[in-house]
């Protein structure tokens, strides 16, 4: 796995950029011969339909469990929770005269938005983090520890925060921040038609990084192809 | 003469730029904005404005470079800092930092050698153009970005006629909520 994902937030706690490492995420597909569609409960979250309870085997011999969100029907994808010709899905799922239907079902990553929220509330819990600390001039959080990954932050003197998400064995992530500090001021703030704050949408500095990232995976040992998400 | 300057550019070739060039772009810049502008004061404003610009991006730059120097809690360190590695790495001189005044809010950088102005003569049409008041503009926006208020202007100019350039620097106030968690 390596290095998951990379966030930028400007000082005013908005996310100006965003990069996720492509990885191997879960797909499968199921098939139903008749109505109903037994083993999963599914029900409308924001703008997916995702499976809520149940889990179901996919025809690969995945497993389609909690969480999993629905994103084609019959080879037709789902978006917004509606085919291309604008039936509803849950219409054709609860329509006997669909079936035998192929569902495919994949696990999403967060929106945009909802990401959004998620670092401008991490933004807020950094300085109440800063407040708690014992020590004068402490520096906020640094690292934060789960399970299955690391969520490490450094904020520049500014207040600009470079946040990479990677799994428990990725060594020398603070050096890894710095390198992506370094590439923020060459090719972010040199370039002269980018504002201050604003969402990164700078070319170069989206392939450096891309670079960089690749060189810290290597020394990992592991070797995963890289694209823009 | 020509001075080198050195910067870094993609795959970390370190990329060297004749000074002279430098000066010829800047003398470029200021001749079009001459052409541009009526008078002097909206010259040395545009002059100020572009260097505030150049200023809250470079300061990011220069943060990155020397991630060891940490933040200044009183005017002596900032100007110290200022003189000794700020003008330094980007234009090749370190000026003196003199002339504090009583309170300890105010100090002069006073540059033997200013290399925006190798070959210029001010002319008798602009008696009030201050050429290189780019260098205003970028303390003040690199310094406020560091969450210092600070007011910038020329005392001395060598192309009017006076011995040296001095740069005058006035703090007027710490932007306190500004500040971002844990930097205070």
């Amino acid at each position: 796995m390596g290095i998951i994902s990379v966030y930028i937030i400007s000082k005013a706690g908005g996310m100006i950029f965003s990069h996720d490492m492509p990885s191997q995420s879960r797909e499968g597909e199921v098939e139903f011969q008749q109505y109903p569609v037994v083993g999963m409960l599914l029900e409308e979250v924001d703008r997916n339909l995702v499976v809520k309870f149940g889990e179901v085997r996919a025809l690969d011999g995945g497993l389609i469990q909690v969480g999993y969100s629905l994103i084609a029907i019959n080879g037709q994808n789902v978006v917004n929770k509606a085919l291309a010709d604008g039936r509803s899905a849950l219409s054709v799922i609860n329509d006997p005269t669909s079936f035998p239907l192929r569902l495919r079902f994949k696990r999403l990553k967060a929106s945009i938005n909802e990401r959004i929220m998620l670092l401008s509330m991490f933004h807020s819990i950094y300085a109440i983090s800063v407040r708690l600390s014992p020590e004068e001039h402490s520096k906020g959080i640094q690292c934060l520890e789960a399970q299955s990954f690391n969520f490490h932050c450094m904020q520049t003197r500014t207040g600009v925060k470079f946040i990479v998400i990677a799994d428990k064995q990725q060594q020398k992530v603070s050096e890894l921040l710095r390198k992506i500090y370094e590439l923020y001021t060459d090719y972010v703030l040199k370039n002269p038609f980018y504002s201050l704050d604003m969402p990164i949408k700078c070319e170069l500095f989206t392939s450096n990084l891309l670079k960089v990232l690749d060189v810290a995976d290597k020394d990992k040992g592991y070797t995963t192809g890289t694209t823009t998400a | 003469m020509s001075r080198q300057y050195v910067g870094r550019s993609q795959s970390d070739r370190k990329v060297s730029v004749s000074g002279e060039l430098f000066a010829l772009t800047y003398g470029a810049l200021v001749a079009q904005l001459v052409k541009d502008y009526e008078t002097d004061d909206e010259i040395n404003k545009q002059l100020n404005k572009m260097g505030y610009n150049i200023g809250i991006r470079l300061i990011e730059d220069f943060l990155a470079r020397f991630p060891d120097i940490g933040r200044c809690y009183d005017l002596k360190s900032t100007a110290d800092i200022l003189a000794k590695q700020g003008f330094k790495t980007f234009l090749g001189i370190v000026p003196l930092v003199a002339n504090w005044n009583a309170k300890g809010d105010e100090f002069s950088l006073i540059l033997e050698y200013n290399p925006l102005c190798d070959f210029v003569e001010l002319s008798e049409d602009h008696p009030n153009l201050l050429y290189s008041n780019i260098i205003c503009g970028v303390l003040r926006g690199a310094l406020e970005m560091v969450q210092l208020d600070v007011d910038v202007w020329f005392v001395q100019d060598t192309l009017k006629g006076d011995d040296t350039t001095e740069i005058r620097l006035k703090l007027n106030k710490r932007l306190e909520d500004a500040v971002p968690a844990g930097e205070d």
